[in-house]
C-alpha cells in the first residue's frame, strides 16, 4: 500500500479541561475517501483545522503528505485544498475574480491559473455564472464555488467540512460523483466531515464515528454495521398461504414477528447471527421463500446508537 | 513516495496579493467616491474662501514669507475652518472608513477560513489590509492637496517655491501617519468587535470623545497635576494633551506650513523679548516638531503592533 498521506497519532485538543478532540488516531492513504461522522459539536472542524495548521494541538502528532502542519504550515496549506463550513466568498467580486485571487495567493501562473479555472467552473456546474458577482449565488451555488476554490490548487489532499449541507438532493449527488471521481482519477485523498450520514455513507471508503471529541467505531460502513450487537431485522417474503406469526412463535431465537407492507412480507427481528438458521427452519417446513432483505443494512444503527444513545435504547 | 517535489510555497509575497485585492476593492468601493467627493466639495470651498481673504490684503502682502501656503491655513467667512483644521478633522474619518471592517467583514462573509487556508502566513493579511489602506488614503490626500494647489495658482495667478512645495510634501507625509493611526486603530477594533457596525461606532465613539471632550479632559487633568499654580497646571495641560495624536497632529501640522513658528506649546514674554522675527527653513521647522513627529509614528505603530498580535492569537472561528 502506498505511504499514508494524512497521519493523526494521539491528536488532542483541549480548551481549558475539555477536551474537544480526545486522542484521535487516523491514516488516510491516496484515493481513499473518508468520512469523518458526527453530529455538531464532536470536534470535526477541531480536527480539520489542526490538520491545516491553523489550530495547535494540546499533545499528539500528525503527518500531513510527511509534513507537521504546525511547523510547516505554508507547505502543507499549498497542498491541501480546504472547503470550510458555510464558505463565503467577496461578494462585490464574480465567482471567476474570487478563483483568481485563490490562485494568486497560491503563486500559481496566471496563464495556467486561467487555465484551471476555466476547467473548473466547468467542472462544477458554474461555466455561465462565471462573470456574475458571487452576491447573487445562491447557496448551493457557493458550496460548489468553494469546491472550484479548493481545488485551484491542484491539491494532494482535500479536506471538505459538511460538504452537502445547504445543496439540493440532485446537487448533493453531483457533488458527490465529482469527489468520488477525484479520489478516483487523480488519487486524491479525500477527508469529508458530515453530520448527514445518509448523504455521505455512499461514497465514503472508511468512516469514522466521532462523538464529543473520541472516535468510537472506525471501519468500512458494511464492517461497522456488522460490527452491531442487538438483534438483526429481516424482511422475509413468503408465499401468502403461511402465516409465519403462528410457525415461528415456539422459536426462541425468534423476537417478533409483524405483518410487512404487502401480504406475504413479514418483519422477523431475530437474535444476532441467527439469520441462516430462521432460513433453515422456514424452508424446512416447507415455506416457500421469495425473498429476504435486511431492513436496517447499513450505518444507521450504528449512528443512532452513538448519536441518540435514548433512541436506540428505548 | 510523497510527492516532495510540489510546487514551492511563494514565500513572503502573500501581503501583495492581498494588498492588491484590497487596493481594488477600495478603489471601486462607493465609500471612496462618497469621500473623495465630500473632500474634494469641501477643500474647494475652504480654498476659495481663503483665496478670497488672500487677494483682498494682496496690496499689503508684498514679503510676507510662504504666501502660498497660507492658502492652507487661513479663512475667511462665510467657510468656518481652514484647510489644514479641516483635513485635520476629516482625516481620522478617512482612516476609520477603511479600517472598521478590515478584519470582521471577512469573518462575517465567512472568507476568513478560506484565506487563511491559503498558503500565506496570517500577519501578511493584516499588512496587506494596512498598506492598501494606506495607499488610498495617501493618493487621496496627494490627490486633494494637488487639486487644492491648483486652485489656488488659477485663483491667486501666485506659483509656489519649491520651498513651500517641500513644505506641503512632508505635510501630506505626515498627514498619511497621522491617518494611519486611526486606520491602524480602526483595524484593531476590527479584530475584537465582531461586528462592523458595532466597530465602526466604537472607533468613530473613540475619535468623537478625543476631538470634543479632549481638550475638557486635559485641562482637569492638567489642573489636578499642577494645582494652584496657573502656569504649572498650564504646562501639565500641554504634556497630558500631547498623548492625544490629535494635538501632536496640530501642534506638526501648523510648524510645518508654518515658516514663522518657532516654537510649540509655552513660551513665555522673556523667551520672545529680541527675538529675531525670522523664517524658518524646512529643516528647521522639523526640528521643531521632531518630537510629535516621532511620537505620532511611535503611537501608529504601537497601535499597528496591537491589531496584529491580537489577530495572530484570534481563534480562526472566533
Amino acid at each position: 500500500m502506498a505511504e499514508p498521506t494524512v497521519v493523526a497519532s494521539g491528536l488532542t485538543k483541549r480548551y481549558g479541561d475539555r477536551a474537544v478532540v480526545d486522542h484521535l488516531d487516523l491514516e488516510l492513504h491516496p484515493g481513499e475517501i473518508f468520512g469523518l461522522l458526527g453530529p455538531n459539536g464532536a470536534g470535526k472542524t477541531t480536527t480539520i483545522l489542526m490538520l491545516l495548521g491553523l489550530i495547535e494541538p494540546s499533545a499528539g502528532s500528525m503527518r500531513v503528505l510527511g509534513l507537521d502542519p504546525t511547523r510547516h504550515p505554508l507547505e502543507v496549506k499549498r497542498r491541501v485544498g480546504y472547503l470550510p463550513d458555510s464558505v463565503g466568498f467577496y461578494d462585490q467580486m464574480t465567482g471567476r475574480e474570487n478563483l483568481r485571487f485563490t490562485a494568486r495567493l497560491n503563486g500559481l501562473p496566471p496563464a495556467e491559473a486561467e487555465e484551471t479555472i476555466d476547467r473548473l467552473l466547468r467542472e462544477v456546474g458554474l461555466a455561465d455564472a462565471a462573470d456574475r458577482p458571487t452576491g447573487t449565488y445562491s447557496r448551493g451555488m457557493l458550496q460548489r464555488l468553494g469546491i472550484a476554490d479548493a481545488l485551484v490548487k491542484d491539491p494532494r489532499v482535500l479536506i471538505l467540512d459538511e460538504p452537502t449541507t445547504a445543496i439540493d438532493p440532485e446537487g448533493v449527488a453531483e457533488m458527490l460523483a465529482l469527489i468520488r471521481k477525484l479520489a478516483d482519477e487523480r488519487g486524491v485523498t479525500v477527508l469529508l466531515s458530515s453530520h448527514l450520514l445518509h448523504q455521505v455513507q455512499a461514497i465514503c471508503d472508511r468512516v469514522a464515528i466521532f462523538v464529543e471529541g473520541k472516535v468510537v467505531a472506525m471501519g468500512a460502513p458494511h464492517e461497522l454495521a456488522a460490527q452491531g450487537s442487538g438483534p438483526e431485522v429481516m424482511e422475509v417474503g413468503v408465499d401468502a398461504e403461511s402465516d409465519l406469526e403462528e410457525l415461528l412463535a415456539p422459536v426462541d431465537y425468534v423476537r417478533e414477528v409483524r405483518r410487512g407492507r404487502l401480504p406475504g412480507l413479514w418483519i422477523v427481528t431475530v437474535e444476532r447471527g441467527r439469520v441462516s438458521d430462521l432460513v433453515a427452519l422456514l424452508v424446512g417446513k416447507g415455506v416457500r421463500l421469495s425473498s429476504l432483505r435486511r431492513v436496517t443494512d447499513d450505518l444507521e444503527v450504528v449512528y443512532r446508537r452513538y448519536f441518540h444513545p435514548e433512541v436506540a435504547h428505548a | 513516495m510523497l510527492d516532495t517535489a510540489a510546487p514551492t510555497v511563494p514565500a513572503g509575497t502573500g501581503w501583495k496579493v492581498v494588498a492588491r485585492k484590497e487596493l481594488a476593492d477600495h478603489l471601486l468601493s462607493a465609500r471612496f467616491v462618497v469621500l473623495i467627493g465630500v473632500l474634494a466639495v469641501s477643500a474647494a470651498a475652504a480654498v476659495f474662501a481663503a483665496s478670497g481673504g488672500i487677494r483682498e490684503v494682496a496690496p499689503d502682502a508684498t514679503g510676507i514669507p510662504a504666501l502660498f501656503l497660507k492658502l492652507f491655513t487661513v479663512t475667511t467667512d462665510p467657510v468656518p475652518f481652514p484647510f489644514v483644521t479641516f483635513v485635520g478633522f476629516l482625516a481620522p474619518l478617512l482612516g476609520i472608513m477603511f479600517g472598521f471592517d478590515a478584519i470582521n467583514g471577512e469573518r462575517a462573509q465567512g472568507t476568513l477560513p478560506r484565506l487563511l487556508s491559503q498558503p500565506i502566513h496570517r500577519d501578511e493579511v493584516i499588512i496587506g489590509k494596512f498598506v492598501a489602506g494606506l495607499a488610498v488614503i495617501g493618493v487621496m490626500l496627494g490627490a486633494l492637496t494637488a487639486f487644492v494647489s491648483g486652485l489656488g495658482i488659477f485663483r491667486l495667478g501666485l506659483v509656489p517655491e519649491p520651498t513651500e512645495v517641500a513644505r506641503l510634501a512632508v505635510w501630506v507625509v505626515f498627514t498619511v501617519v497621522y491617518v494611519g493611526f486611526w486606520l491602524a486603530l480602526a483595524t484593531s477594533v476590527s479584530v475584537l468587535v465582531p461586528r462592523a457596525a458595532t466597530s465602526a461606532l466604537v472607533t468613530v465613539g473613540i475619535w468623537l470623545v478625543l476631538s470634543l471632550f479632549g481638550g475638557f479632559i486635559f485641562r482637569a487633568v492638567g489642573s489636578f497635576i499642577g494645582g494652584d499654580d496657573p502656569t504649572a497646571a498650564l504646562r501639565a495641560e500641554l504634556a497630558v494633551s500631547r498623548i492625544s495624536p490629535l494635538t501632536l497632529y496640530s501642534e506638526a501640522s501648523s510648524a510645518l506650513l508654518d515658516p514663522s513658528v518657532r516654537a510649540t506649546g509655552l513660551v513665555s514674554l522673556e523667551q520672545i523679548d529680541r527675538a529675531m522675527v525670522s523664517n524658518l527653513t524646512l529643516s528647521q521647522s522639523l526640528l521643531v516638531v521632531w518630537p510629535q513627529i516621532v511620537a505620532l509614528v511611535a503611537l501608529t505603530a504601537i497601535v499597528f503592533a496591537a491589531a496584529f498580535v491580537s489577530f495572530m492569537r484570534q481563534d480562526v472561528r472566533a
